[in-house]
């Protein structure tokens, strides 16, 4: 069998639940499959694994991977993915959300969850749009772009995604794209292992809602232009504001180690059980 | 502490720490919450009692995160519970939904203040009655409980719990300001005297597993997240194995054994407790703390030779019509006193159909309804 067969095979609810609902070319299917080879890598079994996502067309992922899977409502995934974590800390608990899930509806929860550090891996998929809804636009959508809601173009200003987490407190911030998948395996692999909340940002296209509108051409042109935008994170802290205009970093933003939530509350406990046991 | 030695104790404590003492004795191990009065008491107990028998508190960003935190945290195997008022059980209602449709056990304490918006924080009110049924969108079936003691507070929090495991479904304890600041003498049973239930778990190899099955009981077994069941749980309209569907026949399944499970099992969840109403002629039909003032006011109209009797109801949806309809049939007249502008009379109103007289007793004013003006009522009635 191929390696990707075996994958498929292992990771996939192939027999259950494709086709899937994504549009050919949509960039959605491209991080599915990075991150089930990012997955194999790290040797993790697949009941120690709980797939959260939210609510969007990248929202739909969770239910064509063979783990323990959880679809919540629209923002929420990392408010559930919380409660998972903390009620048995062993699983590893992997987010999937959309930029509009994570950044607009959801963005309390983002930066909270960024900030308390939980052990969690959160994964945004970044296409500029809201996908599902036909075409809106998002916290991320670039000033002056075209969307069903911004026919004169957008006046807003967009979010950086990967920016906030790390302003936040993401012990690990990293930010890809869908064109460059041996990064994008490499990102999410470490976003697992990492120790914390660790984030990825993934650069995704949404070719039906966002490209066509913005005559940014088809899904192959969008992963062009993401190949031609993309600079390295390493070159990219050698450029000035200037050269990096209309260009975005990818690589390893941050990596820190910082104090971990349930390690810390660990100590909670010792220090609760103590104090009743005086009590008593 | 006193409440674990043998035997049980005695103690001096408020509606909102028998609250947590309950939950505690039912077997909840995790709480997520945001602070808000008349139920910040739960959180600040709960962040100290939890870890302590090895649970986990954690106070979230907002109350859509708390329910959010507790769904996740039931999912993975934990009982878990939330406290909020009002405005943060507004907050609530989306993920209170997805509980109902994912079919996921909880417990949501909402300690009612005046409302709408911030209303009165510190005041008395009963005016979320109706935002227990309907507040989450959609047809849903739902279980909410009242409580009227501090006595209550523990028991009615472990049948919570109980009732939450055994049907897989949310469930909503409705105290009110009066009931969660009053500190009174209350009996905790020893922890091994309290009886227990756990939501049933598959025992067939993961391969037979189907998540949302149609039982006999209307309610699947529930695996824990991590057990060897992966599958998929979803907000979504699904399929026995919880995969989205939009066939019709599939959504009818899932819809109506939502309603079956929890109808099929009325008599086990329907709970009122009864004053004097073999040969009542007028009746109260009280709830929550106004349900003191009415007790006591039946006494006193007994005492002046008045055929009056009344009924607390415990749970308040799904309605106890199974009770209150024959007592409404017997008796002359009907008094319903409540702290909103009437929300179970429009219930009982419903179920009477016009055969009696029922009339209201409504305050709206942040204060108690005493047992004078309740019975001055019963006098005139
Ligand atoms: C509370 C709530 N508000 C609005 C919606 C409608 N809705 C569904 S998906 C979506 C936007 C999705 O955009 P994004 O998160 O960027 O994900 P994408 O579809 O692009 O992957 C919206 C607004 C909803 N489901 N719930
Ligand atoms: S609408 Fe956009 S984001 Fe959604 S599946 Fe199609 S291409 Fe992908």
């Amino acid at each position: 069998m191929a390696e990707v067969t075996k994958l498929i095979h292992k990771y996939l609810r192939h027999h259950k639940k494709f086709p899937h609902v994504w549009c050919p070319g949509c960039g959605n299917g491209i991080l599915l499959g990075a991150l089930i080879r990012a997955i194999d890598r790290t040797r993790l079994e697949k009941d120690e694994i709980v797939i959260v996502s939210g609510i969007g067309c990248s929202g739909r992922l969770s239910v064509y991977v063979d783990f323990n899977t959880l679809h919540t409502t629209h923002g929420r995934a990392l408010t559930f993915a919380t409660g998972v974590k903390l009620a048995n800390p062993k699983l590893h608990v992997i987010v999937i959300m959309g930029d509009g899930d994570a950044t607009a509806i959801g963005g309390n929860h983002f930066i909270h969850a960024a900030r308390r550090n939980l052990n969690l891996t959160a994964i945004v998929i970044n296409n500029s749009i809201y996908g599902m809804t036909g075409g809106q636009y998002s916290p991320t959508t670039p000033y002056g772009s075209l969307a069903t809601t911004s026919l004169y173009g957008n006046i807003e200003q967009a979010f950086s995604i990967a920016e906030l987490a790390a302003m936040a407190g993401a012990s690990m911030v990293s930010r890809g794209t869908v064109y460059h998948t041996k990064l994008l395996d490499d990102l999410i692999e470490k976003a697992i292992q990492k120790r914390g909340f660790s984030v990825v940002e993934v650069i995704s296209h949404c070719h039906t809602q966002y490209g066509r509108r913005n005559k940014m051409g088809n899904a192959a042109d969008m992963l062009l232009w993401q190949k031609n935008s993309a600079v390295r994170m390493e070159k990219a802290r050698t450029l000035s504001h200037e050269e990096m205009k209309d260009k975005f970093s990818i690589g390893v933003l941050v990596d820190r180690d910082l104090p971990v939530y349930t390690e810390e509350y660990g100590k909670v406990k010792e220090m609760a059980k103590k104090a009743m046991t005086q009590m008593r | 502490m006193n409440a674990l030695k043998s035997g049980g104790c005695q103690l001096l404590l408020q509606g909102n720490e028998a609250i947590v003492e309950g939950a505690i004795a039912a077997g909840c191990r995790f709480f997520a919450g945001y602070p808000i009065t008349p139920a910040t008491e739960i959180s600040e107990v709960m962040s100290y009692r939890l870890p302590a028998v090895d649970g986990t508190f954690i106070q979230m960003e907002d109350e859509i995160a708390s329910m959010g935190a507790i769904v996740g945290a039931s999912l993975a195997g934990a009982k878990s519970m939330t406290a909020t008022s009002g405005p943060g059980f507004s907050l609530m209602q989306e993920n209170l939904g997805f509980a109902c449709i994912a079919e996921v056990p909880c417990v949501i304490v909402n300690v009612m203040r005046g409302g709408p918006s911030t209303g009165i924080p510190t005041q008395v009110s009963q005016g979320d009655v109706m935002q227990t049924r309907w507040g989450t969108h959609g047809d849903h079936p739902i279980i909410v409980l009242s409580v009227s003691t501090t006595q209550d507070c523990f028991s009615i929090t472990v049948k919570a719990f109980n009732l939450a495991e055994k049907y897989r479904t949310p469930v909503i304890i409705l105290a009110d300001e009066v009931v969660a600041h009053t500190r009174e003498k209350i009996f905790l049973p020893h922890p091994g005297e309290v009886e227990v239930i756990d939501r049933i778990r598959p025992n067939m190899p993961p391969d037979w597993y189907i998540p949302y099955e149609d039982t006999s009981r209307g309610v699947p077994p529930m695996a824990a997240f991590g057990e060897g069941y992966r599958y998929h749980v979803t907000g979504l309209v699904h399929d026995s194995r919880g995969f989205p569907t939009q066939r019709p026949d599939e959504v009818k399944g899932l819809m109506s054994r939502l309603f079956r499970k929890i109808n099929q099992h009325f008599f086990d969840i329907q709970m009122v407790e009864e004053e004097a109403t073999e040969d009542a002629e007028v009746l109260t039909v009280a709830y929550g703390s106004v349900a003191r003032s009415a007790r006591r006011a039946t006494r006193e109209a007994r005492a002046r030779g008045i055929k009056a009797g009344m009924i607390q109801l415990v749970t308040l949806w799904p309605f106890p019509r199974q009770v209150v309809e024959p007592m409404l049939r017997k008796v002359r007249a009907v008094l319903v006193p409540e702290l909103n502008v009437g929300q179970v009379s429009r219930e009982v109103k419903r179920v009477n159909q016009g055969v009696t007289r029922v009339e209201t007793l409504n305050r709206i004013d942040g204060n108690l309804i005493t047992p004078e003006e309740i019975l001055s009522r019963l006098l005139k009635i």
